[in-house]
């Protein structure tokens, strides 16, 4: 075949071809050009002020054989945002969204309470794992039907998973009746408050579904397929890739995520209130997507990124509660820190800024000087 | 017919001209040793141009010979590293698109860049909308939009949505709006890719009512005939230098191609010579790879009929919006179509279904069927910009492998080493994003894309459109050799010397239909010309191109 191909004509190939642009870098300026730089420069920021704060604040002991200290703590309450923005990643590569992650987390949450606490053995295991299977089957429902709504019927994804955003919290309140349900279950709370392997089972569940996502998508052609739909849809469509069936199941697996996450909640306070379960948890999943590097505009998306974003969510909680910030300037004070890091990671914000440092320092560091 | 309109102009030697003061004219812009540096490569290297009030200047060179780079020096895209910029005579450099527009100086890029949920007029007057105490002014903005179109003979409803109009279409209001911006110097780039005749007519004629009002024209376009017909002067570059500043009246085509590419056209004589072989060997295959019986869908395409075998190139001619393109998508199933029946694959009837029901649901149904498709529109339905050009390359496969499937490491390195050396694709670098590669080499890596998954049957819809002369000439032997080892081909094409030079068959498409079918056998541009003329055809075409 590449015999037959061989072109008939001769380009006259020259050493200065201006199609061959070669951009000289030093080491630190492609390091500072790695997409991850930026959150993990900002997360480091982050662990600083509040060593600063508390000079003990970095200390880890064991007890009882597990790992105990603020950094610990940041880990597992990450675990829930994480694993919720790991499904976030891959819908919003695909140019979607999903609002109805923290509805459906309070309903993966109702369901497995219910079912716990209507079961003749609440406290044993199998009764823990059933109705975890219970409310994860249905989380695959609901995920079944937002990628049906936006890859079969076309509403657009932040109209269509707004359906379910409003009616999930109703749904989980029919469930529940309206009350704060309370269970009792070794094995169901464990899921929270366990170890393995000294660090909390949550956290070590959220790296699990991270490992595996991450396994699935760039060891097998997921990834690139999600990617390219995400950038041109119809060139995808065209190129023969099934487009409807990677939307639908992105979705699909947004719910199964946002199920776990919920199950993680619960099992947190051994209880659900269908009302505040996952409340908002949509907003921090799209930032960790965010800060992580993956763009809103779909294509390309980074889950090692999401994993650094979903922990610097956590961190941020952790350092407000732990330089004082009053509460009521507690989501100003979010606000601003996002504001800045979104910032950061923008390429046309950092070169104005280089651009306005510029006169002050040598301007040797430009991509062209 | 234009030359003789043309205003005489100034060459290099000669500063005297009719219609004009006797004095030296000042170029409006002159461009004096230009030199642009991207890292290590030198894009523009020492590069002279001069643009006079009333002339139009082409800009001739292959893709990648420092046209854009040029251009987007002179409108402050790029910063300059040496020479110097004179716009009347005074040194000038723009920081920025709009300070060179503020200057007078406007472009018209090649991709239309607009914005297609916006209406005409607001397009029109985007950024300097007429306003009323803050609020715009809808009223004045419509009229003055279609006072301006009107001037140019544009009939295009200024109250409607860009993006509901053909491509043709959007691109002449782009021109409308870089006009209405009082210009002195306006600069077209590749203006009339995706025009029809009708409207390059219709883009000439404002072109030399804009000549007549002293707006110095830069012409940037591969069709070299159109460079003739309304050009004055022209620079050719190659490698990013300076090759020659000619009159255009004193340069024959064959002199400026050489000028261009450096080297002799061999090659398209020798396709002359196998098209005209091949036209008289009576090979007629048993088993056809296509057949189409009253294909159609509502709308778009009437009943068509269509058979296609082994080692054939069907050619398909017509104008914008003849059905050209609607019949390949049918083809593909892009489109599905709503009646007739269409078998596709050697093995005819490979899958029993009730007779005269078949037809293809979706793109990837064909491609399981062995065909493959490059769309007209390469942004739009071909490249997936943000990913490298070897992920572009593979696209197509591993869709059909499905993602449990990846391609192994080294048969991915195999295959997109392969084809970027057998398609000659520049930059040679498979990790390159595909965005950053230039119309030729993305066109390039698309037909690979098609390759890649040995297809019995190739869809070519305007597979040259806007790419060099260097890229087109090679692509077109390609499709020859594809031809010769089998490969089935439909070649759709707005140039009729291509489809002619190319086709075994030709089939000549007009309102939606196919209005003839003939073997290429000594069939000239003209011939074809008048099929598609027809007998009431200056009425017909006008409707087609605006629907």
């Amino acid at each position: 075949m590449a015999d037959t191909l061989k072109p008939p004509t001769e380009v006259p190939q020259t050493s200065d071809d201006p199609t061959q642009l070669v951009v000289r870098r030093g080491p630190l300026a492609a390091a500072l050009s790695h997409q991850l730089v930026w959150p993990v420069v900002a997360l480091v920021v982050l662990l600083a002020v509040n060593v600063a704060a508390d000079p003990g604040f970095l200390a880890i002991r064991i007890q009882d054989g597990h790992l105990f200290g603020n950094l610990v703590d940041i880990l597992r309450n990450s675990a829930p945002v994480l694993v919720v923005a790991i499904g976030m990643t891959l819908v919003i590569a695909t140019r979607g969204i999903d609002l109805s992650v923290g509805a459906v987390a309070a309903i993966a949450g109702a369901i497995a309470c219910t079912t716990l606490v209507d079961s003749a053995s609440q406290g044993a295991a199998a009764t823990a794992i059933i109705a975890c299977t219970y409310a994860l089957a249905v989380c695959v429902l609901l995920g079944l039907w937002n990628g049906f709504l936006v890859s079969v019927v076309g509403i657009q994804p932040i109209i269509a998973t707004l359906v379910l955003m409003v009616a999930g919290r109703g749904l989980a309140m029919l469930v529940t009746d309206g009350q704060i349900t309370t269970v009792n279950n070794d094995f169901f709370s464990g899921m929270a408050s366990g170890f393995v392997l000294t660090l909390p089972i949550a956290f070590v569940l959220a790296v699990g579904v991270y490992a595996l996502t991450a396994l699935i998508t760039r060891r097998t052609a997921l990834g690139m397929l999600i990617e390219a739909v995400g950038i041109n849809p119809e060139a995808s469509r065209l190129a023969g890739v099934r487009s409807r069936t990677i939307i639908w199941t992105v979705y699909v697996f947004a719910g199964l995520c946002a199920g776990v996450a919920g199950l993680v909640i619960a099992a947190n306070t051994n209880s659900v209130n269908a009302n505040s379960l996952g409340l908002w948890i949509e907003l921090d999943a799209i930032l960790a997507v965010v800060i992580g590097g993956t763009s809103l505009a779909g294509g390309r998306f980074s889950l090692t990124g999401t994993l650094v974003g979903a922990i610097f969510i956590a961190t941020l909680a952790r350092t407000i509660a732990s330089i004082g910030i009053p509460p009521e300037a507690n989501y100003l004070f979010k606000a601003i820190v996002v504001v800045v890091v979104c910032l950061l990671q923008s390429p046309q914000a950092r070169g104005a800024l280089r651009a306005h440092l510029a006169p002050a320092r040598s301007p040797k560091g430009g991509a062209r000087a | 017919m234009t030359q003789t309109e043309a205003p005489v102009l100034p060459d290099a030697t000669t500063a005297t001209s009719a219609g004009r003061p006797a004095d030296a004219p000042v170029p409006v812009v002159e461009m004096r040793d230009i030199s642009i540096t991207f890292g290590a490569v030198k894009a523009l290297s020492e590069v002279s141009v001069r643009l006079y009030p009333g002339e139009v200047h082409a800009l001739m060179g292959e893709n990648g010979a420092g046209k854009s780079t040029l251009i987007k020096a002179l409108t402050g895209v790029y910063s300059i590293d040496g020479g110097t910029v004179l716009v009347g005579g005074e040194q000038r450099s723009f920081g920025s698109p709009a300070a060179a527009q503020d200057a007078g100086i406007s472009t018209v890029y090649q991709e239309v860049n607009l914005v297609p949920n916006l209406t005409v007029a607001e397009n029109m007057m985007l950024g300097r909308e007429p306003r009323i105490a803050g609020a715009i002014n809808t009223f004045a903005m419509n009229r003055r939009a279609a006072a301006v179109l009107q001037r140019l003979g544009i009939d295009v409803d200024p109250r409607s949505v860009l993006g509901s109009h053909p491509i043709a279409v959007q691109q002449l209001v782009a021109i409308a709006r870089a006009v209405d911006v009082d210009a002195r110097v306006l600069i077209l780039d590749e203006p009339t890719s995706s025009l029809d005749s009708d409207e390059v007519a219709k883009l000439f004629d404002v072109m030399r009512h804009l000549r007549e009002k002293g707006v110095a024209i830069v012409f940037v376009s591969h069709f070299l005939d159109q460079v003739y017909e309304i050009s004055d002067r022209m620079t050719i570059l190659r490698n990013g230098r300076l090759v020659e500043e000619r009159m255009v009246a004193d340069t024959s085509q064959l002199e400026l191609v050489q000028l261009m590419i450096g080297r002799d056209l061999e090659v398209l004589e020798r396709l002359d010579r196998d098209a005209a072989a091949a036209a008289e060997e009576p090979a007629e295959p048993a088993v056809p790879v296509l057949t189409a019986v009253g294909l159609g869908r509502k709308g778009t395409l009437e009943a068509t009929d269509l058979e296609l075998f082994p080692g054939e190139v069907i050619g398909i001619a017509g104008l914008l919006g003849s059905g050209r393109t609607e019949l390949a998508r049918l083809l593909f199933g892009a489109d599905t179509a709503d009646r007739g029946s269409l078998e596709v694959g050697s093995a005819t009837g490979r899958r029993s279904g009730r007779p005269g029901r078949r037809r293809l649901r979706s793109p990837r149904h064909a491609i399981d069927r062995k065909v493959a498709f490059s769309s007209e529109d390469r942004k739009g339905e071909g490249v997936i910009g943000d990913l490298t050009v070897a992920d572009n390359m593979l696209l197509a496969l591993q869709a059909s492998r499905g993602w449990l499937r990846p391609i192994p490491q080294a048969v991915r390195t195999q295959l997109v080493d392969q084809y970027i050396k057998a398609l000659d694709i520049r930059p040679a670098d498979p990790h390159a994003l595909m965005r950053n590669l230039s119309g030729g080499n993305q066109q390039k890596v698309l037909l690979a894309r098609w390759l890649i998954t040995e297809p019995e049957l190739l869809i070519l819809d305007e597979p040259t459109r806007g790419i060099d002369i260097g890229a087109k000439t090679q692509i077109q032997a390609l499709v020859a050799d594809l031809a010769a080892q089998g490969m089935s081909v439909v070649f759709i094409s707005a140039e009729l010397e291509e489809v002619l030079r190319l086709s075994d068959r030709l089939v000549v498409m007009r309102d939606r239909r196919k209005i003839a079918e003939r073997p290429n056998d000594g069939v000239s541009v003209s011939d074809v010309l008048e099929i598609i003329a027809g007998p009431q055809a200056t009425t017909t075409e006008k409707e087609e191109t605006r629907g």
